[in-house]
């Protein structure tokens, strides 16, 4: 036993603190604005109700984030239209629940087979006529939001409101196991509790298979401080919506589509695919990729997504109106880049891109907690986006 | 004796782990055309790079004295302020500009301000017309051919008040009579009192050209001959210089060479260039490949291996293919698809590591892996403990020199960078590899090491063609010789009938052949 561990003592990876301090450097900016304005507003920030509306109001920029990263991954690429394009089936959404009074489940998949036929005609030219695609999305971003308003033109007001679609609104808007605020709910307590545990036991199998077969591991140390901090934020998040009256569904897509892109970017060989075609096309060409599907699938999944966002937006709106998915595209942009995905594609991961949305829209709580103008919130939200992509490259200019 | 134009002393450049050129003296005479000549990787253009300037002064060792003064470049403006121009190579025109304006790209004509056109054209067109070209300066680059951009080039640097013209290749890409009228051109000008260097490895355009003859091998003069005599020098002079090195012990021997049957086939292959259709690349070529036999494919550059190469391995590269490929007898069709060619089990491993070889942004374990990840997954999901066990299995048999397979491959040096791709392709475990220079821009002791690998993996039975512009590599290497000169093979010939001056000679034959 002891010769064993002598061997993997040399396998352990040292902790380097300058290393560790770049690699989490926006999950501490997060803390430390949390802070901030935790204490700029009394501790409203930090209240039950906070907790909630951070989730409700950015569930849509998860779920576009997850496509938007696909897309730049393959070398920087974006898509422009998903805004418009939430707008354009929000339109269509209210038509067939409101105005046709078709069944939910059978809207529901419309929005869906509407999105993937977008995504396919948008993937083809993208990967196959090789329009660039900026320019290809910034079609669908002109004549969506115009295609969309045209529609909802049957109504006066320009808007189609879901009322009378209940089911509708609680898939995607309502609350799990429902209890006043200020209770304490057990069973998202319960929720938090597990998935807390779940982490913590990930990371020790991980850790021990590594060790067993000796691979490189982290100092345990780091390991625990890993497991107890995911724990931590775990549990402090599902307290505070136990007592702000339950889970959210929303919450529930939200970490559905951002665990199963987690997995498929770290763990898949498609995922796999996406990386190498953003770090080298040809080399990736040339050891047997199909370049050209990754590019396609990257936009047919996209559009996907923007489908999947837009039930969940319109739900929280409970109507489709003209403004709807205004800027999306900018802020699922803007949170991979804060998170740490290259521009220039081949680098950068889901959790990134979750704390990068996490930052940005806990300064636009935080922003409008303490009242500030609209018009500075948003020159704040350019210079923090500015500030994260020169962070970015100076970093990684000083590794090389 | 005339007047020394440029003088460069003791000239020594060292890149990390390879000194480029080592203590290189080069004598230029006023009104001389001096011709560079040397294999690839000699030192030539690292040398000319030193000139122009391009590796600013400080970074190598010696003195650059021109017109009886020391120049410390620190850019390609110092040096062409005096006059010192360089041609790349490389066409440096950008095809969408007229022929006016690349010809003052970067030195407009007109105030700080605005650009007058009129100037720009009228110098333009006095210019052209120094270089014999009768275009007008407002057509587009890319509507003339080659041979007429060289000369625009040619023009571009007279309209910099050129001294002394460096002409790196110049007619590389250039047909015979083009050449031809290039060289008398260059003629012209030496009557006119031009200085020019010429870097060429046409040696019976040397011959015709120039006065002097500078010969480089491994970064050091050998030895500078005189042309000026009645007779011109013959080639054979040339090639002596080049060539002559010692050969002993720099290729590892070959141990239980067992030659099976012929395992890959290629017959009257043609393939044409993917932008010019009308130009073929490889033009009807015929080879083949037995099992545990090591292949060499020698031709200078552009010579069509690479094409020959990357068109086997599953069409990646031209257009308009024909001829067949046989495997095992069996006539195989792969119609544009790398994946095709790997499940055939065959693998390219490309001159070009950086540009489409590795992803120099991802860990040693990524690039292993990338070629044969199928292997490594079940239902779509990578086993990364698996993965990581396959690299370090690659990184223990070819001793790559790193801390730990998660590394970043752009971190690592260019011998260790070749070995991580040459386990991406072992790990594909093809039968027939195609080995594009295995040791392009690597150390001595690395160069070593490939051998050893290449000689492991014909001991197992598989066919290795290697493409190499080093004549000692492919002779040292080699069962068998393949000679490509313009796309086609010249010639074959088993190792033991090879020697460096009569594959020369071949190349050299063919090329005035046609």
């Amino acid at each position: 036993m002891m010769e064993n561990k002598a061997v993997n003592q040399s396998n352990i990876r040292r902790p380097n603190p300058v290393s560790m301090l770049k690699k989490n450097a926006m999950l501490i900016i997060l803390v430390l604005v949390y802070i901030f304005f935790t204490i700029m507003t009394k501790g409203r920030m930090f209240k039950p109700t906070s907790f909630a509306s951070l989730i409700n109001q950015n569930a849509y920029v998860y779920i576009l984030g997850c496509g938007m990263l696909m897309c730049m991954l393959t070398g920087g690429n974006i898509d422009l239209s998903c805004g418009a394009f939430v707008c354009l089936l929000g339109a269509l959404s209210g038509m067939m629940m409101v105005v046709w009074k078709w069944g939910t489940g059978v809207s529901l998949a419309a929005m869906l087979l509407i999105g993937v036929i977008y995504g396919c005609g948008l993937g083809a030219l993208i990967a196959y006529v090789m329009v660039p695609p900026w320019i290809a999305t910034l079609a669908g971003y002109l004549a969506f939001r115009g295609l969309g308003t045209s529609i909802l033109g049957v109504s006066t007001t320009n808007s189609i409101s879901f009322k009378d679609s209940p089911d509708f609104l609680n898939i995607f808007s309502g609350t799990l196991f429902k209890t006043p605020e200020g209770q304490l709910n057990m069973p998202c307590l319960i929720v938090g509790i597990v998935a807390a545990v779940l982490v913590v036991a990930l990371i020790f199998r991980s850790r021990a298979v590594r060790l067993r077969k000796g691979y490189e591991v982290d100092t345990l140390a780091m390991d625990a401080a890993k497991s107890v901090l995911g724990a931590a934020v775990i549990l402090l998040v599902m307290y505070k919506l136990a007592l702000s009256g339950g889970i959210p569904t929303v919450l529930v897509w939200v970490a559905a589509v951002v665990l199963l892109y987690a997995f498929i970017t770290s763990k898949t060989t498609i995922g796999r695919h996406f990386y190498v075609v953003g770090g080298n096309i040809e080399a990736a060409r040339l050891s047997g990729v199909n370049t050209k599907r990754i590019m396609f699938l990257a936009y047919l999944n996209m559009a996907i997504l923007t489908s999947i966002s837009a039930m969940t937006v319109i739900s929280r709106f409970t109507a489709a109106n003209a403004d709807a998915g205004k800027n999306f595209e900018m802020d699922a942009i803007s949170a991979c880049v804060v998170g740490g995905v290259s521009a220039s594609g081949g680098s950068g991961t889901v959790l990134g891109m979750v704390i990068g949305a996490t930052l940005i829209g806990v300064i636009n709580l935080g922003m409008f907690q303490i009242n500030l103008d609209a018009n500075y919130q948003r020159v704040v939200k350019g210079f923090v986006l500015l500030a994260a992509v020169v962070f970015d490259i100076l970093s990684k200019k000083r590794d090389s | 004796m005339a007047k020394i134009l440029l003088e460069m002393k003791n000239i020594t450049k060292t890149f990390p782990g390879v000194k480029a050129l080592d203590n290189v003296n080069l004598q230029v005479e006023e009104g001389e055309i001096h011709a560079l000549v040397g294999e690839n990787g000699a030192g030539k253009s690292t040398l000319m790079n030193v000139l122009s300037g391009i590796y600013p002064f400080g970074t190598y060792e010696g003195d650059i004295v021109y017109n009886g003064q020391v120049c410390k470049f620190s850019n390609i403006k110092d040096s062409e302020k005096l006059g010192i121009v360089i041609i790349h190579q490389e066409l440096a025109l950008v095809p969408e500009m007229t022929i006016g304006e690349n010809m003052f790209l970067g030195n407009e004509r007109g105030s700080k301000f605005a650009i007058d056109w009129n100037t720009t054209y009228a110098e333009a067109d006095k210019y052209l017309r120094m270089v014999n070209l009768e275009e007008s300066s407002k057509v587009q680059v890319k509507t003339i051919g080659t041979g007429k951009q060289q000369l625009v080039e040619i023009a571009k640097a007279l309209a910099k008040q050129a001294r002394l013209l460096i002409l790196d290749e110049p007619t590389s890409s250039l047909n015979e009579e083009d050449s031809r009228a290039l060289l008398d051109l260059m003629l012209g000008f030496k009557k006119q009192g031009m200085t020019m260097i010429i870097i060429s490895h046409k040696l019976n355009e040397v011959a015709y050209v120039a006065d002097k003859i500078t010969v480089i091998r491994d970064g050091t003069t050998i030895e500078t001959i005189d042309n000026r005599g009645p007779e011109p020098v013959s080639e054979e002079r040339i090639i002596k210089g080049m060539v002559g090195r010692e050969m002993t012990n720099r290729f590892p021997p070959r141990q239980g060479v067992k030659i099976g049957d012929v395992m890959m086939e290629v017959d009257h292959w043609t393939v044409h260039h993917p932008l010019y259709p009308e130009r073929k690349v490889v033009d009807d070529v015929s080879m083949y490949v037995r099992k545990g036999e090591v292949v060499g494919i020698y031709g200078l550059m552009g010579a069509g291996r690479t094409e020959l190469a990357m068109s086997i391995f599953g069409q990646s590269y031209g257009a308009n293919f024909s001829g067949e490929l046989k495997i095992d007898g069996k006539p195989v069709k792969m119609k544009k698809s790398v994946s095709d060619a790997i499940k055939h089990k065959i693998a390219y491993v490309t001159e070009d590591r950086k540009g489409n070889g590795l992803i120099l942004s991802q860990s040693i374990k990524v690039n292993t892996s990338l070629a044969n990840l199928s292997s490594l997954a079940s239902m779509g999901v990578i086993d990364q403990d698996r993965e990581y066990a396959v690299a370090e299995e690659y990184r223990d048999k070819l001793k790559t020199k790193t801390p730990t397979v998660e590394q970043l491959v752009g971190n690592l040096s260019g011998g260790n960078q070749q070995k991580v791709l040459l386990a991406k392709w072992m790990f594909a475990e093809p039968d027939i590899m195609l080995l594009d220079e295995p040791t392009r821009g690597i150390d001595v002791g690395a160069k070593y090491e490939i051998y050893c690998i290449i000689n492991d993996l014909a001991a197992q039975g598989k066919c290795v063609v290697m493409i190499s512009s080093e004549l000692p590599e492919v002779l040292g290497m080699s069962d068998r010789i393949y000679i490509m000169n313009e796309g086609r093979m010249v010639g074959e010939m088993k190792a033991e009938d090879a020697t460096q001056e009569n594959i020369m000679a071949l190349i050299l034959q063919s090329g005035r052949g046609a």
